[in-house]
């Protein structure tokens, strides 16, 4: 066991758990973002839910931002060491003739994605850190809805979230096939795993981005 | 065929190196890679100037000796082969052909275009084997049957070559992929089973031990890799590798 | 002239001959083996499989390589398969019947004993190898599949996909790989052996050179191997690795070692043939494609001429006028003669004006029969009623991709023709050496502590060598004899203690091997090392290849003694002398090459006969069924013929092993 955490193939493992972990959360965020779109209330209840069960607050929200802080962080790490073990650069280097542009991009659409959730948290979080802890204010169960609709209403704002989901699409197609080979999965499902997580790399994104400009063009 | 040459030169693991171009002409389209490398060196030494180091050996793509990054892929563009098989039809009169050493921190640079692969012969020492004397007094070789297809599969892992394309190629320099083979074809065989658990820890320790990088999954090495070796054994040694950890 | 004694132990019958003598040789104790060093030089299959085993057994062994990892030695490239007397197949094979092709395959130009020995240990091989994880090919009920090889009649041979030879080296390599990591072997890569070191006689030691660095050092054993391969590369273009080279051999060949039929050499039939003078090397394809492939050329002149014109295309003749001449002259074994015969009747097809390429010099070989043959069978398994003729190709073309796939691949990206559509080009080219540094049954040269195994060696193969039989041989020689017979040389050498390399042998070695590299880098000549290479292999092939007579070979020793002269004032070697110089590196070799090419013509004019490899023109059958075939003589020339170093190549000194066969009646060999 205590070979497991300082080995490549370690590293690689504990990346595609954390990105599975991540993977599922995202689930769970788009289903919750999916119901502003059909029911206000719904989403409020929701939100509300998600916002004051100790549970998530206490158990669910730290092992998520562990996890977040985790992926970037030995993300960061792997892409120092991996230039290092690579040395002096090619003066030509066909990379196209042999993976896809996201496999070979990873930091860049996960440094893209970091540079998105620093705004996001700030639109939500700190906002919701804030509302709940620094200033609280009298609890309301419906006030969710509205302060979604208020974030959308800038355009730059949706023009930087649309573009935040690409990155993740991006990084997605790469990643979450990846993440079924780094723990040993290759076998006959892996053409079945590949387009599942295809389809899943781009509908989830794209939910996203449709919650985004739907509150935008709708209010 | 006329082409226009921009060789990586480097005197000595030392010196600095530098892109150098050279023209040769009359290429015949039937001729390979390395012939035209040797047209090029007659008509240095015939100049009194240094030919470029290059390695090769069998020159029919099983001994992995020959190692060049050639318009920036390893092997050159081609597909299944190795830089000696590519043959000089793959390229039109007049290109202009960029030619590298297979580039990695744990690959210096002898000369010129010929890099140092010890690294892979420390990975094999590491556990590359299966420690059994070679007295031949074993049993009978027909004593323990094996299954057709987990025979195949063996073998499609252990032809292998060594050159280290997929090291030159991936983004990373990650060995995974030859690391993977050798690790692969002893996983599959029922002779393997053994020292199974020692094996994969080994060799991937030696493997991190020397420089090398951490795989991505880009699947870069498997499409450059002469001997088209699977990634299906990238997952089997990670597989490997997590039960012998666990 | 000296009788060699070939030291083949007396008094059993052949049969038990090499059990009796295991059950008596010297052996070293294991506590003494730890003080006893042993140099090995070349590590493919033989000198792998040797340095492994003896490291297993308890010696200290240095072992040499050229190339930057064990794994590269040329070993890797052979392909079809190795043999062994198995009898899996139960088709009547045993180590008697494996003695008899081998010894009659060699054309009785072998020394019984060594033979019957190697056949002997085939099946051990086998066994080793699987323990090893050699994954050799099985068939669906999980056990051993064999193929059959030319010259033989039955299926003896054990294959891995069409790349045996790299599967065997590689597990050769593991075993080494797992004594380096012990400590027992010192592996020394990049390292060019460039002489020999005798002390009071007996060889001690070696000089090397870095080939990084450009360093040279000594380097000192009780005992020394070689295992550096064969000499193909003589004639320039042959499907050996550019790298192989003759230097060790001939370098122990000038210290004393007696090199022993030197004309003996292996023209495989199944090249991929010469496209144009640039070309550096031959590629070989394995024989196993004449299993399934029919070799043919146009029965009409008119038709060669088109095809060689590009005017017309092989798939376009018709059956009837193709000639099948191999199944038309030897209708008993047809396409799977030996190499040598098939060599020949290509070539003589060729001369004949009916060869296939633009060159002339290839013919077809066709797969368009096996494809219907395989694709009948596979509809038959696959319950198919009424295929059509494209379903039976296209199951049959499975089955041969299977089988051959990676043949057929390197073939299409070498010649751009997809063989699967039209019929393969193939021609002979120079492949092995079946002559080499003459040894005795314990494999040790007329020096003493200085054994030579493998192809290097001259022992098993007789004039010809079987397909399949080259692994078994290096395999047989480095892990079943050479590490008993070394035994009962070292037992005496247990007092001697650590070597010095201090001494005015290893000093006056060092000198002389640094004099020659600096004259190299100081000559400051007019032409490159390949030039005269390429010119000494253009006289080679033409004067001294596949026909030969007395006319051309004594103009061949008279031409390469003026290459050699001129290759000595005017060659030019670029670069420095302490520095990866791969000129340098060539120039040693072909230096070598420019005086064992003279003693092979030299040797070739000796050998007034025609047997196996080396065919005379001057000697052949003059009517009967056999009219033109070759003719052996054993009344003049039933012996190895050894020569002793004496200054020149043309001065050297004849030595004769007659050749006693107990157990083999002498008969024509007949494939017809």
């Amino acid at each position: 066991m205590s070979g497991l955490f300082s080995s490549s193939i370690a590293r690689k493992v504990a990346m595609a758990l954390s990105a599975l972990f991540l993977v599922f959360f995202l689930l769970i965020h788009v289903a919750v973002n999916m119901l502003s779109v059909f029911n206000e209330e719904l989403f409020n209840t929701a939100s509300h839910f998600m916002g004051t069960n100790p549970l998530v607050q206490f158990a669910m929200q730290p092992i998520l931002m562990f996890g977040v802080v985790f992926h970037f962080v030995m993300g960061f790490v792997l892409e120092i060491k991996n230039k290092k073990a690579q040395g002096v650069k090619y003066y030509k280097n066909n990379g196209a003739a042999n993976s896809t542009w996201m496999s070979r991009n990873m930091v860049y659409s996960g440094a893209a994605i970091l540079f998105f959730l620093i705004l996001h948290f700030k639109h939500f979080w700190v906002h919701e850190m804030n509302v709940k802890y620094i200033n609280p204010l009298p609890e309301d169960p419906n006030r969710y809805y509205e302060e979604l609709v208020h974030v959308f209403q800038s355009p730059i704002t949706v023009v930087i979230y649309v573009i935040g989901f690409i990155f993740l699409a991006l990084h997605l197609l790469h990643g979450f096939q990846s993440a079924f080979q780094s723990m040993g999965a290759n076998n006959k499902y892996t053409k079945a795993i590949k387009g599942f997580t295809k389809a899943y790399a781009i509908v989830i994104p794209a939910l996203f981005a449709f919650v985004a400009l739907f509150h935008h063009f709708n209010h | 065929m006329n082409l226009t040459l921009k060789i990586w030169r480097q005197k000595s693991k030392d010196t600095k190196g530098k892109m150098v171009d050279y023209k040769v002409t009359d290429i015949s389209e039937h001729m390979s890679f390395l012939e035209m490398m040797d047209v090029l060196n007659e008509q240095l030494v015939a100049k009194d100037e240094e030919p470029v180091a290059f390695d090769h050996d069998c020159r029919e793509g099983i001994c992995g000796m020959c190692s060049m990054y050639i318009n920036g892929e390893a092997h050159g563009p081609d597909r299944g082969i190795t830089t000696c098989q590519l043959h000089m039809r793959m390229f039109n009169d007049g290109d202009t052909i960029t030619i590298e050493p297979f580039r990695a921190s744990a690959f210096p640079v002898i000369k010129d275009l010929v890099v140092d692969r010890m690294p892979f012969e420390r990975i094999q020492q590491a556990g590359g084997f299966i420690s059994v004397n070679t007295s031949g007094n074993t049993q009978d070789a027909n004593a323990i049957p094996i299954s057709k297809h987990a025979a195949d599969e063996a073998m499609d892992a252990a032809t292998c070559i060594g050159c280290g394309a997929c090291v030159a190629t991936c983004k990373n320099s990650s060995a995974m992929l030859f690391v993977a083979a050798k690790v692969s074809q002893y996983a599959l065989l029922p002779q393997g089973q053994v020292e199974a658990t020692d094996r994969v820890l080994n060799m991937v320790k030696q493997m991190d031990q020397e420089g090398f990088g951490n795989c991505t999954n880009t699947g870069a090495c498997e499409i450059e890799c002469p001997k088209g070796i699977s990634l299906e054994n990238i997952a089997r040694m990670n597989r490997e590798y997590l039960k012998a950890s666990l | 002239m000296t009788k060699l004694n070939s030291k083949v132990p007396k008094g059993s019958p052949l049969a038990d001959t090499w059990t009796n003598y295991k059950d008596k040789i010297n052996l070293v104790n294991p506590a003494n083996k730890r003080n006893i060093d042993v140099i090995v030089i070349g590590t493919g299959l033989a000198g792998g499989s040797a340095a492994a085993t003896l490291a297993e057994l308890g010696y200290n062994v240095k072992a040499f390589a050229y190339q930057d990892s064990p794994r590269r030695a040329h070993s890797i490239a052979a392909q079809g398969g190795i043999n062994a007397a198995k009898n899996y197949q139960g088709d009547g094979d045993s180590n008697y019947r494996l003695f008899y092709d081998t010894v009659k395959g060699g054309d009785y130009r072998s020394r019984e004993a060594n033979v019957h020995r190697l056949a002997e240990v085939s099946g051990n091989i086998i066994d080793q190898c699987v323990a090893q994880g050699v994954p050799f090919a099985r068939d669906y009920g999980g056990l051993l599949d064999n193929r059959s090889f030319g010259g033989v009649l039955v299926s003896r041979t054990f294959y891995a996909k069409g790349q045996t030879g790299q599967q065997l080296l590689l597990g050769a390599y593991s075993a080494m790989n797992r004594q380096i990591a012990r400590g027992k072997i010192e592996m020394f890569n990049r390292h060019e052996m460039l002489d020999v070191v005798l002390v009071d006689g007996k060889a001690r030691g070696i000089i090397a050179r870095n080939l990084i660095t450009g360093e040279v050092s000594r380097h000192s054993a009780h005992a020394v191997v070689v295992a550096s391969g064969g000499y193909g590369n003589v004639y320039f273009l042959s499907t050996n690795a550019m790298g192989s080279n003759a230097t060790a051999a001939w370098k122990i060949h000038k210290k004393g070692a007696y090199f022993a039929n030197p004309c003996y050499t292996q023209i495989h039939p199944t090249c991929i043939p010469r496209s144009g003078d640039y070309q550096s090397k031959l590629t070989l394809m394995s024989e196993s494609l004449r299993n399934d492939g029919r070799i043919w050329v146009p029965a009409n002149i008119e038709d060669a001429k088109a095809i060689q014109a590009g005017k017309l295309k092989p798939t376009e003749i018709a059956e009837e006028n193709r000639d099948y001449y191999l199944e038309r002259r030897y209708p008993a074994f047809g396409n799977l003669v030996p190499r040598d015969v098939a060599s020949r009747a290509a070539k003589e097809r060729c001369d004949a004006g009916y060869g296939v390429n633009a060159t002339g010099e290839a013919v077809y070989l066709d797969f368009a029969s096996a494809f219907v043959r395989y694709g009948k069978e596979q509809a038959k398994i696959h319950n198919l009623e009424n295929p059509s003729k494209a379903e039976i190709i296209k199951l049959g073309q499975a089955i041969i991709e299977e089988k051959y796939g990676n043949l057929f691949q390197m073939y299409e990206k070498i010649i751009a023709e997809n063989p699967y559509e039209t019929p393969m080009m193939i021609y002979p080219a120079t492949h092995y050496t079946m002559g080499g540094v003459w040894v005795d049954y314990n494999l040790m040269t007329t020096i003493p502590g200085l054994y030579c195994i493998g192809e290097a060696n001259f022992s098993d193969h007789g004039a010809n060598r079987l397909g399949a039989s080259a692994l078994m041989q290096g395999l047989a020689d480095g892990y079943f004899v050479l590490p008993y017979t070394i035994g009962d040389y070292l037992s005496d050498d247990i007092r001697t203690g650590r070597i010095t390399t201090d001494s005015k042998e290893f000093e006056q070695a060092e000198k002389e091997v640094k004099e020659r590299l600096d004259f190299f880098i100081n000559n400051k000549g007019t032409h490159s090392v390949d030039y005269f290479h390429k010119k000494l292999g253009k006289i080679m092939w033409d004067k001294v290849g596949m026909a030969r007579n007395e006319k051309h070979l004594k103009e061949a020793i008279a031409e390469i003694k003026e290459i050699r002269e001129d290759f000595w004032k005017n060659v030019k070697v670029t670069g420095n002398l302490n520095e990866f110089n791969q000129e340098l590196e060539k120039a040693g070799r072909v230096a070598d090459f420019l005086e064992l090419g003279e003693l092979f013509a030299l040797d070739a004019l000796n050998r007034n006969e025609s047997c196996g490899g080396h065919f005379r023109e001057e000697s052949v059958e003059t009517d009967g069924a056999q009219k033109g075939e070759a003719l052996r003589n054993d009344k003049d020339y039933a012996y190895v013929a050894a020569w002793e170093y004496k200054g020149e190549p043309s001065d050297a000194v004849l030595h004769k092993e007659e050749l006693e066969f107990k157990d083999i009646e002498l008969k024509t060999r007949s494939y017809k």
